[in-house]
């Protein structure tokens, strides 16, 4: 049925019967270029094949690129070490673009094109749930570096493990005790609207609470949002914290309406370094923040302290005292999260050398041996810290930096324990069956 | 116009499905999962396609009724425990019931204010959801239990994670969709819909109620993208407020102009040509969005018309 007057004309271009038979050759060919049988099945010599579900555009864009140069670090560390099982190791990237839809798929094309041994690497807590039914469905190791709560929920599937990273939950609840004995017991919250705010909203309490001090308010802002003034006026007077976690290109517009709303009398301020990874801590506006704290999941500036583990893993990985990269003193990195690959891949090493793993057809060995695992020591294979591991929940638990915005760095001035960060299992993915 | 004797029509439909049938035992196993998913998005593209393509109303909040069937089908087992069956025809009804709604409201414009009026309430749709996140699990979603996903006949059951089920199931979906738009094509009420389409106060003196014909459109396109994305929730086991997002309003409209606006094929070929060029190019860069504007630039150029609309134009007058 062809329409008469042209309404689906977009040009009035003419098209000759040789242009059109070449844009058609052309499109097949595009349609067939992925090689079908490019991929063959690892077999015993064959490297280790390690899928990476990459943020490479997207809103994630920003982790991805330096969670990619981490992972690169860990295998060229690793392989220079001997493998994985005598086996080296290859990493075969995905760009998800930060999208749940497509990260679903790229997990199905690592597990059936690519057929590679694990899929590693996924930060974005939307793409990690909305990935985890398709690793299941295909019995695909999935090693998430997400921080999200969601693994731990244990209402994903028994495929899905974060040993590298602790969650969000566990982090939150390790600041309480120091909020609350040094900060101040009157605490207001502000929190994006939406699910990493709801984290903080829902897990603080309670946390501070144990500690004998308390939420006042809590204030959400629509992630929609590009002024703040107008919601300063509804922390209470008598705070004595402001407790923040807002993330995105606003923070900076926020924390300078912030200093603009308080001038030099203000609460204390204590914030998650997630609202300001990749971004330098003097870009202009942030200069309110001078004197307030952060967690962070490993330091972005070197410490004095810092161990020989530490400097060796910032050292490969590229990212100089400052935690930018080596070279390019603007291109800062995510410190307090990308460490988690490093780890993750240790443990995949390690759980791999466990099971004896050879290929694919081990990979419900895989899955057990990596349940089996309950703690890792600090050293080179674990720079942030100690972690234990409880195999039903498939997530780690480890130490938290609280770190003091002091001339424009940022210095470590206290570390939890393990034990600060530890709550009951929700579930138990052992029952499940492979 | 040319006009395909009803047979020459049926015969090239039976003839994909057919194809799509048989693509079944010989794609390689990622292509085959690939497919499966794309017909089930073919089938939200045709249903934008219904109310574009025929009757020629712009809408850019189309992912509302997706979310819908999504949701509608997701919430129904997480939240309700229902099975999958009652669960797909609970997520129809709700994109069918919002459609009704916003073809009431949305239809009392045209034009650009009725792309900027079902924008509107998409955006409305899509900030419920993490409003109420308690139950939809806002921006992150929720997954469909891979258990609950299993159709049960009996002492005979169907587990729709399983590749071959899940294939089957999305080309009896989009079979029945393609068909049925096939059949609504030809019809005298499709004629109608063309009509308001060319000339809506032509049609209006000849006598037909162009109100009514329109929100009918409105609620079978809005059902019928309920469809699609009640499938989605139930094959691909995952329910998120990003499918409900002005992307995956703009998509299908790139679908639908891809493949060809008012063809019955077009969509599918759309949706297949746009997934095929991202998977090929995402593997060689990551500006592979540059690429795929370069290539929808191109399309626009040298097939304005769309893939299958530029072929109806200059070679088969007769497709439908």
């Amino acid at each position: 049925m062809a329409d008469k007057n042209g309404f689906f004309d977009l040009s009035k271009t003419t098209l000759t019967r040789r242009t059109a038979l070449k844009g058609l050759a052309a499109g097949a060919g595009l349609a067939v270029a992925p090689g079908f049988v490019r991929y063959s099945q690892a077999q015993s010599s064959a490297p280790i094949k390690i899928g990476f579900q990459s943020h490479r555009t997207g809103i994630g864009a920003a982790y991805g690129r330096w969670y990619e140069k981490t992972t690169a670090a860990a295998v060229k560390a690793i392989n220079a070490a001997g493998g994985i099982n005598g086996r080296q190791v290859e990493v075969i990237i995905e760009d998800d673009g930060t999208d749940p839809g497509r990260g679903a798929e790229v997990v199905g094309k690592f597990a059936t094109q690519h057929k590679t041994d694990i899929v590693f690497g996924t930060l974005f807590s939307h793409v990690v749930i909305g990935s985890a039914p398709a690793a299941g469905e295909n019995k695909m190791p999935y090693f998430v570096v997400s921080e999200g709560h969601h693994v731990a929920s244990t209402k994903l599937n028994r495929y899905v493990f974060q040993p590298g990273i602790t969650d969000v939950k566990s982090q939150i609840q390790s600041m309480a005790p120091w909020i609350a004995a040094n900060a101040g017991k009157k605490v207001t919250q502000i929190f994006p609207d939406f699910a990493f705010g709801y984290d903080h909203r829902d897990y603080l309490p309670p946390a501070l609470k144990a500690q004998g001090a308390e939420v006042i308010a809590q204030i959400a802002i629509p992630p929609t949002e590009s002024s703040f003034t107008k919601y300063f006026p509804q922390i209470p007077p008598e705070t004595e914290v402001i407790y923040h976690v807002m993330v995105g290109p606003a923070v900076l517009t926020f924390v300078k309406e912030l200093g603009e709303f308080y001038g030099s009398n203000r609460p204390q301020l204590f914030g998650f370094m997630d609202s300001l990874e990749a971004t330098d801590i003097n870009s202009p506006g942030l200069e309110f923040l001078d004197g307030s704290h952060f967690w962070e999941g490993s330091p972005r500036y070197a410490q004095a302290d810092d161990s020989a583990a530490q400097k060796a893993y910032r050292a490969a990985v590229g990212i100089d005292d400052n935690g930018a990269a080596v070279g390019d003193p603007k291109d800062v990195s995510t410190a307090s999260h990308m460490f988690g690959c490093w780890e993750t891949l240790y443990v995949v090493k390690k759980a791999m050398e466990d099971a004896g793993y050879k290929g694919p057809e081990d990979r419900a060995k895989l899955v057990e041996a990596t349940e089996a695992l309950t703690a890792f020591a600090e050293g080179p294979e674990h720079p942030q810290g100690p972690k234990t591991f409880n195999g039903k929940i498939h997530q780690c638990f480890g130490i938290q930096n609280i770190s003091k915005v002091e001339g424009g760095k940022l210095k470590v001035v206290h570390k939890t324990k393990i034990e600060d960060g530890l709550y009951e299992a929700e579930g138990d993915y052992t029952k499940q069956a492979l | 116009m040319n006009e395909a004797s009803p047979a020459r029509a049926y015969a090239l439909h039976l003839g994909v499905i057919a194809l799509l049938f048989a693509l079944s035992f010989v794609l390689p196993e990622y292509y085959h999962g690939l497919l499966a998913r794309i017909m089930v998005l073919a089938v939200f593209a045709m249903g934008y396609n219904m109310l574009f393509g025929y009757v020629g109303l712009l809408s850019l909040g189309h992912a509302m009724f997706f979310g819908a069937g999504l949701y509608g089908a997701g919430l129904a087992i997480i939240q309700l425990g229902w099975g999958v069956p009652l669960a797909f025809l609970g997520g129809v009804a709700c994109g069918a019931l919002l459609a009704l709604v916003i073809g009431l409201l949305a239809l009392r414009t045209t034009g650009v204010a009725f792309m900027i009026v079902t924008m509107m309430f998409a955006q409305v749709f899509y900030l419920l959801i993490l409003y109420f996140a308690a139950w939809t699990g806002g921006d992150q979603g929720q997954v469909v239990p891979q258990p609950a996903r299993v159709l049960n006949f009996g002492a005979t059951s169907l587990d729709l994670t399983n590749p071959t089920v899940r294939y089957m199931t999305a080309l009896v979906l989009f079979s029945l969709v393609l068909l049925v738009m096939l059949a609504i094509v030809r019809s005298r009420y499709g004629r109608v819909l063309v009509a308001i389409r060319e000339n809506e106060e032509r049609t209006k003196m000849l006598g037909y109620d162009t109100f009514s014909n329109k929100l009918m459109a409105v609620v079978v396109s809005g059902t019928i993208c309920a469809a699609s994305g009640a499938a989605y929730a139930l094959l691909f086991g995952y329910v998120g407020s990003s499918f409900a997002s002005v992307q995956y309003s703009i998509l299908p409209l790139l679908w639908v102009l891809l493949g060809g606006a008012a063809t019955t094929l077009g969509p599918l070929i759309g949706t297949v040509f746009m997934y095929y060029v991202i998977d090929v190019t995402s593997g060689y860069t990551s500006a592979y969005l540059l690429i795929v504007g370069i290539a929808l630039i191109l399309l626009v150029l040298f097939f304005p018309k769309g893939i299958l609309g530029s072929i109806r134009q200059r070679w088969l007058g007769w497709l439908p």
